[in-house]
């Protein structure tokens, strides 16, 4: 009987594998005369949910005004997103899911560190292209061990140069407290801030794991340290909870943020809820931190009045926030590669166009992308922010640098270009 | 006589049933392998390394009356183990796997010893606590454990005997489910022998069980240190399968989720196992299917999935207190009931 139950139920596992199983065959695998299909994983769920959940069906959002004018090159363009919960053993599964299984043409805007680079391997062994990562780990910015690999905003350590340059500039005789994730993404940006920062400035450095919710022993150690100015680089529920931990402790240093961390609606909406009312975005209020978009609040710019206008359209239930911007502004780049690559689209030929003219691509960003052969690591600046009446205002114009020791930071002058009445426009 | 017969084969033919059943599942496992596509191969290997955590877990809380929410920390012990030797140290595939398995039966050791002065719900507090604070030790040795990024080996390698195109998820299959294979060897013959007896009458009645001279805190421990072996075992192929081991793959949830699955699958049934392990693998995606048929905004569609997953969980407890596995020997009963009427059913 023992053994009469097991056989019942391997049959059962099989045949219900078996069922989950199918899919179609082709020489290219997810593209058609009429159609192109990416795949993401998305933390829609999980510490990493707020605000970011927001990022890929405001791309979806995009592609649907863009197919509505009839795609890019004949092409309709579908996303197809899972949720990894930002759990690592959750994304190696939903991506060969999306690969092996629904035979999708690449992966577009895979979201976070921890996260993506445990696909890296396999996306790059299997030839498949792995477009423009939400994350800017500089992790991404290797195309010679990882050809189909690209990154998409700026490097982590590029923006931790940047804001450490303005704190060197302004804040210059206060000592610099960091808390930061655990992980490339963090440990890019402290590496950023110290290649301009004295030692001895930076008192003291504190990391989180994401996932825990207490984040007071953290804050206390960087009160304890006397930091003055405090940088996060953080996601934004942990900009939040670290705001919360300072309040209740009665730490008030000056509070610059990594622009991934700060979008003052998703920011400002945690504070609420985990204040249960009593605190918003004026927790977050002067921040200082860097934009490489313009920003949303600025509708006299023609990008974000298309972004606004496509929003109002086609994702009405998402807030139009920078995570929605962030989600557009991705997926135009993917169209303007998708577009650079012709009528006959190959995966190989969808990473040529992006190495050849890559860094000559103009859209939504404030300064340009670095894309060559070898470098893949998407925006090469920013300019600095701040958190002024609950909104982010950028000043002094943007900034390119490179992410290594030493490299100037220097100013970008090229006006932006407006966007093209419709579909994309490529050089 | 017939007794002292029946005393002198039962060792001879638990075994002898384990191995069958062993080549049995073996068998079943290499014919679906084959007629499976890659992305079922990697679900068939994901399912291999639960059902030995899950064998274990189910050993423990069902059989030895302990509980534990710590059994993803463990999992995390033996993923470390095998990704730090095969990344840094360049161990070959199995001694690895088999180091996974000490070093956890060695943390099993001090944490059942530690766990058998502790009753119920103190118990259940005490390896929650280990599962909520291993994990951070990822950040205290950054260097060496990679922080919340963890690490990344490298896929194993198919033997060039079994042809240059072999799958890759495949071999990552074979692998998982010969794991599984052994700790179905050995938990089918630890449930059948005088340790497995020994668990049951602890459970059953602790002073009851001293007076039989068994040695309660030893007994527990030993449950404690069985089950965290398989969860050390299994954790090492899940660190090959997923090519990873990192912070954000062992948090809570997993312990919780393991706990979940062997309730549901059946306590204390090895074949309860397999049932909780198919469900860890296919519910996921059968509950975001369902929720993404309905055209839902996105934060609801995002969240429907887990409160499907909640409300499944919550009816088939109860709907079936025995988990499925209590349900179908129920079922089978029933219908031997009907085509022999009055006729005894001589299994256990």
């Amino acid at each position: 009987m023992r053994l009469r139950s097991y056989r019942t139920g391997a049959a059962a596992v099989v045949i219900a594998i078996v069922l989950g199983g199918c899919g179609s065959s082709s020489s290219e695998p997810g593209v058609s005369a009429t159609s192109v299909t990416f795949g993401t994983h998305q933390p829609l769920t999980g510490p990493a949910a707020p605000g970011y959940s927001e990022i890929a069906p405001a791309s979806q959002a995009f592609f649907n005004y863009l197919n509505a004018q009839g795609g890019i090159n004949g092409r309709k363009i579908h996303l197809v997103y899972k949720d990894d919960e930002y759990n690592p053993a959750k994304t190696v599964n939903v991506v060969h899911q999306l690969v092996l299984q629904e035979k999708v043409f690449g992966i577009f805007e895979g979201l976070g560190t921890p996260t993506h680079t445990k696909v890296v391997g396999f996306l790059d062994s299997s030839k498949v292209p792995d477009m423009f990562v939400a994350s800017g780990c500089p992790c991404w910015d290797n195309g010679t061990a990882q050809p189909y690999t690209f990154g998409w905003q700026p490097n982590y350590t590029i923006e931790g140069k940047i804001l450490g340059q303005y704190i060197k500039q302004h804040f210059a005789a206060k000592k610099v407290g960091v808390f930061y994730q655990d992980d490339d993404f963090g440990n890019g940006g402290l590496t950023g801030i110290r290649y301009e920062l004295p030692a001895s400035q930076i008192v003291s450095a504190q990391p989180y794991q994401p996932g825990g919710t207490n984040v007071a022993p953290q804050i206390s150690a960087l009160k304890a340290a006397g930091a003055q100015v405090l940088v996060d680089f953080t996601v934004p529920i942990y900009t939040a909870l670290g705001q919360l931990a300072s309040f209740t402790l009665g730490y008030k240093p000056q509070l610059v943020v990594s622009n991934v961390g700060i979008d003052p609606t998703t920011v400002g909406g945690l504070l609420k809820t985990f204040s249960k009312g009593k605190a918003g975005t004026e927790l977050i209020e002067g921040a200082i931190t860097d934009g490489y978009l313009p920003s949303t609040a600025d509708l006299s710019n023609p990008w974000i009045a298309l972004f606004k206008k496509v929003h109002d359209q086609y994702d009405t239930s998402a807030p139009f926030d920078g995570n929605v911007e962030y989600g557009m502004a991705n997926a135009y780049t993917l169209a303007q590669a998708l577009q650079l690559a012709g009528k006959k689209l190959t995966r190989q030929d969808l990473v040529a166009a992006v190495n050849a003219t890559g860094s000559k691509l103009t859209g939504p960003g404030l300064v340009p992308f670095r894309y060559s052969t070898s470098v893949h690591g998407g925006y090469g600046g920013a300019e600095m922010g701040q958190v002024r009446g609950g909104q982010i205002v950028l000043f002094g114009g943007p900034l390119v640098t490179e992410p290594t020791a030493g490299s100037a930071i220097a100013p970008y002058t090229t006006a932006q270009s407006a966007p093209p009445a419709r579909g994309v426009s490529v050089p | 006589m017939s007794a002292v017969t029946a005393r002198i084969r039962r060792p001879r033919s638990t075994l002898a049933r384990s191995l069958g059943l062993v080549v049995f599942a073996g068998a079943a496992l290499l014919v679906a392998s084959e007629a499976l596509g890659p992305y079922d191969e990697l679900q068939l290997a994901n399912g291999a390394y639960y059902f030995a955590v899950l064998a274990g877990l189910t050993v423990l809380i069902g059989l030895s009356g302990q509980i534990s929410l710590g059994h993803g920390a463990l999992m995390a012990v033996g993923a470390y183990t095998v990704a730090l030797l095969i990344g840094d140290e360049r161990w070959a595939l199995v001694p690895a796997l088999l180091a996974a398995v000490a070093v956890t039966t060695l943390v099993g050791v001090l944490v059942g010893a530690a766990a058998t002065r502790l009753r119920g719900p103190y118990l259940a507090g005490a390896t929650l606590a280990f599962a909520v604070g291993l994990p951070a030790l990822a950040d205290k040795y950054t260097s060496l454990l990679g922080g919340e990024n963890g690490l990344v080996i490298n896929p194993p390698t198919p033997p060039s005997g079994l042809g240059a195109n072999f799958p890759l998820e495949r071999w990552e299959a074979w692998i998982a489910c010969a794991g599984a294979l052994v700790v179905l060897f050995a938990m089918n013959n630890l449930v059948h022998s005088d340790v497995g007896r020994a668990f049951r009458a602890v459970r059953d009645d602790e002073i009851a069980a001293s007076l039989c001279g068994l040695h309660v805190g030893r007994v527990q421990t030993v449950a404690f240190v069985v089950s965290a072996a398989c969860a050390g075992l299994g954790g090492g192929l899940l660190a090959v399968v997923l090519q990873l081991a990192s912070p954000g793959a062992f948090a809570l949830q997993l312990s919780l989720s393991l706990l979940t699955a062997v309730v549901l699958g059946g306590l204390g049934s090895i074949a309860g196992a397999a049932w909780g392990a198919a469900v860890l693998v296919l519910l996921p995606g059968w509950t975001n299917d369902i929720a993404h048929s309905f055209s839902l905004s996105t934060q609801v569609s995002a969240n429907l999935p887990l409160a499907i997953y909640g409300l499944v969980l919550i009816l088939a407890m109860l709907v079936w207190p025995g988990g499925i596995q209590g349900a179908l020997r129920a079922a089978v009963s029933r219908l031997r009931e009907r085509r022999a009427p009055g006729a005894r059913d001589a299994s256990p």
